[in-house]
């Protein structure tokens, strides 16, 4: 059987961003960015334009998976959170659920204390949310997999047309 | 896994090259990377070591015109090929939508295919996939060089019965034939399988 898709509705997109926008300013962060385990960006707030968000989504799930890597190594189930200080900015990485990894970059005006704090309890408003979000999309699989459906073999080779 | 976000109006679907160590994974991406329309294509990111080989994994993101409203992207990431970073692979192969396995044609080359697609079987195995439940495409790669296996051999050893799709391909070549063939191919089926609705 191929794998089930993760799939992100408007409704729960948004509400997703205003934690991670509440989080923005309880913590003093600089930026936040919410990713799944497979390396893919959920959503992010803050001062992101200067960032390459999609860089960072992969590496920050590539470096997780590897610290759960070792978690494993030594016995753990996970670590459920890593820090990395920087002389400028900082990051505080998080595991949200089962599936989601909260980032948050952020620089002096902020401690790892406070955004650990805070951290604690965006994370299980956001587990709130996407576990919802999944029991909706399992209720409306054939509407997903309906998008799809309408796709034309046309559409496939199209796709290529101008790109390489 | 693809990922359908609905907010921002598009499709993420990851692609995994597999394959031996030295077997031309990264140099399949760089060359798509620089056969890619600048505006298509993301940063390629190389996780290596100081001897240019692949330490964790290359990253390239790729942007395909949208379908039915949907932007496309295509997330390429390549695993290390040396045998003892196993439980590196093991993690990218987290979520993977399609996989590349790149089998290197010299004959001395031989038993690492085997090794590394027998290492592939694993990997799937533990997030609960084969190679029959996942779209799979074979390519046999540095057709150029004089010491290959003829490709009926190398088919014989890793895709028996011309079960999935395979291509020729010399990823080191200017022209890099083979290696959007490989890419479309296994794109074409991952959209196929989405078609299907997963059944």
């Amino acid at each position: 059987m191929y794998k089930a898709q993760l799939v992100i509705y408007e409704e729960e997109h948004r509400l997703l961003t205003e934690v991670c926008e509440k989080l923005l300013r309880d913590s003093m962060a600089r930026a936040i960015f919410l990713v799944d385990k497979v390396g893919q960006l959920v959503t992010s707030c803050g001062q992101t334009e200067n960032i390459d968000t999609t860089s960072l989504a992969s590496l920050v799930a590539g470096a997780t998976a590897a610290t759960g890597g070792l978690a494993e190594l030594l016995g753990e189930n996970e670590f459920p959170a890593h820090y990395h200080q920087g002389e400028r900015d900082s990051l505080y990485i998080a595991l949200v659920g089962t599936e989601l990894i909260l980032t948050v970059v952020f620089d002096n005006r902020s401690t790892e204390g406070l955004v650990r704090l805070r951290v604690k309890r965006a994370g299980r408003e956001l587990d709130t949310i996407f576990s919802d979000m999944n029991e909706k999309a399992a209720s409306t699989a054939a509407t997903s997999s309906g998008l799809f459906a309408e796709i034309t073999d046309e559409d496939i080779e199209n796709l290529f047309s101008d790109t390489f | 896994m693809s990922f359908i976000n609905y907010a921002q109006r598009e499709i993420i679907l990851k692609i995994v090259y597999y394959g031996p160590g030295l077997c031309g994974k990264t140099t399949n991406v760089k060359f798509i990377y620089a056969g890619t329309n600048p505006d298509a294509r993301g940063k390629l990111i190389s996780l290596e070591t100081k001897q240019e080989r692949t330490l964790f994994f290359d990253f390239l993101p790729l942007s395909l015109p949208k379908i039915r409203g949907f932007k496309t992207r295509l997330h390429l990431y390549t695993v290390p090929g040396q045998l003892f970073y196993s439980a590196s692979r093991k993690l990218i192969m987290k979520g993977a939508d399609g996989v590349i396995f790149v089998a290197d044609s010299q004959r001395e080359r031989y038993e690492a295919n085997i090794i590394s697609m027998e290492d592939l079987k694993e990997n799937l195995d533990a997030y609960g996939m084969s190679l029959d439940s996942i779209p799979f495409v074979v390519q046999y790669n540095k057709r150029d060089l004089p010491n290959i296996s003829p490709v009926e051999d190398l088919r014989e050893l890793l895709n028996p019965g011309h079960k999935y799709p395979d291509f020729e391909a010399v990823a080191a070549d200017r022209n890099g034939p083979g290696v959007f063939d490989t890419l479309k191919s296994v794109v074409k089926m991952i959209l196929l399988e989405l078609k299907k609705g997963g059944k």
